[in-house]
């Protein structure tokens, strides 16, 4: 157990969490309303999503869109910054590697 | 006629220079490809996630959520939201003014954005920066975070890391990340400052009145070391992580003693067991639109940044900079510069009193930086925790034994043809990662008497070695395209936006004041 959400009940900021669920890889995944697809992932205990040239894997390395580590398919787009999307209920997620591009 | 100014960014900077432009009678276009504003240091959480209590995460939130409440809500200001600028035009020659700005309106990297131009009468790019992560054996396994992503992911989605953390690179962000990791309730195993207590003392110790000028940044300080001690953490200077390793995820880390030059003591390694290490060196600048801008760029101890007058006025005309592209010196001096760049980029009067105070407070900021850079260098003998098969391009996983081959082969030294023969920097990110470090390591085997200057990215009049006819001089930082864009929305037809916020009668203002921390 890992990477985690704080849970609503003892986060300081007194959130609400509306429950919403994507699938990876066809798995169904669950997170909630407002979290990006890498925080999704990450909180699902997910620390790798994608595979480099080597076939070495890879998850969230910079968080703000710069290192574009984070690449996912959503739907029919593939190379979508999973840390820069917001994850919305039923999106369907594929990971990527990179081996298997152009 | 009311200016128009676009503000690309809406950071601290960006948001201080959308308010005083509106102060001055302009109207504002802002845009942020986040869904909020408040960039990096006031990153909002979703609303969705509907926070009773969010100014427990934030200095200063009280003035933040005034002057975003200010300025999102005034009649000649426009907020595009998840609106990513793309691509900078420069101006026709025989029409002189600042660069068409194009940008996309949507989810990040989606299809079927809409597709805009904006013609703004001034510019202001307040882009910021992202951090600068020195390589190291295993920075490429998955639970290796820059810290920047730590505070992302704690401030902005309430998720955390790891439960047992290592904090390590070097400079003051160390602790905000630090502490937003234990007020989630992960166990910091300890802060690892590489600076020596000698390095340290020489950049903060000197004319102390300087700090005392950003008496709301010492305090902050003060407050998360008080947090760590109280938490039992120890802050180590002289010491770093040199090495992440476990298989397929971090699982444990090397640190070491660091001598002053950042090269290792042997035999002071130790190994502590992680689930998750958060790495910075400092922060690099995103130069690509002001580049795109044709700004010209200023080199510093702690890199290249925007080249900015007493003004902001960058060197292209109607384009002001502000915030950390023009230098790293934290939130309230962003704050300063943006209120500076956007008064004048609406032809705000240059010389009242609070014009001359910010003037001052800048000057003060710029200070602060200057210590910062000295405090916090990146030491040369850092390329000591290198091995041959080290990754130095996380894209293509280009190794430093092909990037040393590279700069020392004559063929390949040049920094394009390095390019090409290495692949560092041609993969997704396009050298927003290894750029800086592949440009050091490539000057330091080339040796003294080659021109760094376009090693380094810098125009280099006249040095046709370097040069290809026709292209502008390579640089690490030069993207045509500065956000990905779908090759089905280049080719349709962009719509030409006025934006015309209907000018409506000026409001008084009391803008062009520092938001004070509360
Ligand atoms: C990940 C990260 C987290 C940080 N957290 C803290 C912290 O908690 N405490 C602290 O003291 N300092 C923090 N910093 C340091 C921080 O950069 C500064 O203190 C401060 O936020 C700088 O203000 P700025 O306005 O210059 O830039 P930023 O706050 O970075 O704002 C820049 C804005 O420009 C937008 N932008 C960039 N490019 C484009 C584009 N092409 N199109 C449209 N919009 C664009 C971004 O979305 C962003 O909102 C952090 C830095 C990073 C990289
Ligand atoms: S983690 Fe770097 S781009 Fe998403």
């Amino acid at each position: 157990m890992s990477p985690r959400r704080i849970p609503a009940a003892t986060d300081a900021v007194e959130r609400r969490e509306t429950p919403l669920t994507i699938t990876v890889d066809g798995e169904p995944v669950d997170g909630i309303e407002g979290q990006s697809i890498a925080g999704v992932l990450l909180a699902s205990g997910r620390r790798a999503w994608r595979t480099g040239r080597s076939g070495a894997p890879r998850g969230v390395f910079c968080g703000i869109g710069a290192c574009f580590d984070c690449l996912v398919t959503v739907g029919p787009e593939r190379d979508v910054r999973a840390c820069r999307r917001r994850a919305r209920d039923g999106d369907e997620v594929r990971t990527q590697a990179r081996g298997e591009e152009r | 006629m009311t200016r128009h100014v676009v503000v690309v960014g809406a950071g601290p900077a960006g948001l201080a220079a959308a308010d005083a432009a509106l102060g001055a009678g302009a109207r504002v276009t802002l845009v942020d490809e986040a869904e909020q504003p408040g960039g990096q240091y006031h990153r909002m959480l979703p609303e969705a996630y509907a926070a009773a209590r969010p100014e427990r995460l934030h200095h200063g939130w009280r003035a933040f959520d005034a002057r975003r409440r200010r300025v999102l809500a005034h009649p000649r200001c426009v907020w595009w939201s998840e609106t990513a600028v793309w691509a900078l035009e420069r101006p026709d020659p025989a029409e002189p003014g600042p660069p068409r700005v194009h940008v996309l309106r949507g989810p990040s990297d989606g299809g079927g954005r809409d597709r805009h131009v904006l013609h703004p009468d001034a510019l202001v790019l307040a882009v910021g920066a992202h951090d600068r992560v020195l390589p190291f054996p295993g920075w490429e396994l998955p639970g290796v975070f820059t810290a920047g992503a730590a505070q992302a992911l704690a401030k902005g989605e309430r998720v955390v890391v790891g439960d047992q953390v290592v904090v390590a690179g070097s400079g003051p962000f160390l602790l905000p990340v630090a502490a937003s990791l234990i007020e989630a309730g992960s166990r910091v195993r300890e802060v690892l400052e590489a600076s020596t207590p000698a390095t340290l003392a020489r950049g903060w110790g000197r004319r102390p009145w300087e700090l005392a000028a950003q008496a709301g940044k010492a305090a902050e300080l003060a407050e998360y070391s008080a947090l760590l001690a109280r938490h039992r953490v120890p802050y180590r200077t002289g010491r770093t992580v040199i090495e992440a390793r476990g298989d397929g995820c971090v699982e444990e880390v090397v640190t070491a003693r660091l001598r002053a030059d950042w090269s290792v003591v042997q035999g002071s390694e130790r190994t502590v067991a992680v689930d998750a290490v958060c790495v910075s060196h400092g922060f690099s600048p995103q130069l690509e639109l002001p580049l795109a801008a044709g700004c010209a760029l200023r080199a510093t101890p702690a890199g290249e940044f925007v080249e900015v007058d007493g003004d902001q006025r960058t060197t292209c005309p109607d384009v002001y900079a502000a915030g950390e592209i023009t230098g790293i010196a934290g939130a309230p001096a962003a704050r300063v510069e943006g209120a500076l760049a956007g008064w004048l980029a609406a032809g705000g009067d240059r010389n009242t009193v609070a014009v001359r105070r910010l003037r001052s407070s800048r000057d003060q900021g710029r200070a602060f930086a200057a210590r910062l850079a000295r405090a916090h260098p990146i030491g040369a003998g850092w390329s000591g925790w290198l091995r041959p098969e080290t990754v130095v391009c996380r894209c293509e996983e280009t190794d430093y034994a092909t990037v040393c081959r590279a700069a020392t082969d004559e063929s390949t030294s040049a920094p394009r043809a390095a390019k090409l023969a290495t692949r560092a920097g041609l993969g997704p990110c396009q050298a927003r990662m290894c750029g800086p470090t592949v440009a050091e390591i490539g000057a330091r085997l080339r040796g003294p008497g080659v021109d760094s200057r376009d090693i380094a990215g810098l125009p280099a009049p006249g040095d046709d070695d370097h040069t290809i006819a026709g292209l502008p001089p390579a640089s690490e930082h030069r993207r045509p395209i500065a956000r990905p864009i779908r090759l089905g929305d280049l080719a349709a037809t962009p719509e030409t936006t006025a934006t015309t916020p209907e000018t409506t009668a000026t409001s008084p203002s009391n803008s062009l004041t520092e938001e004070s921390s509360s």
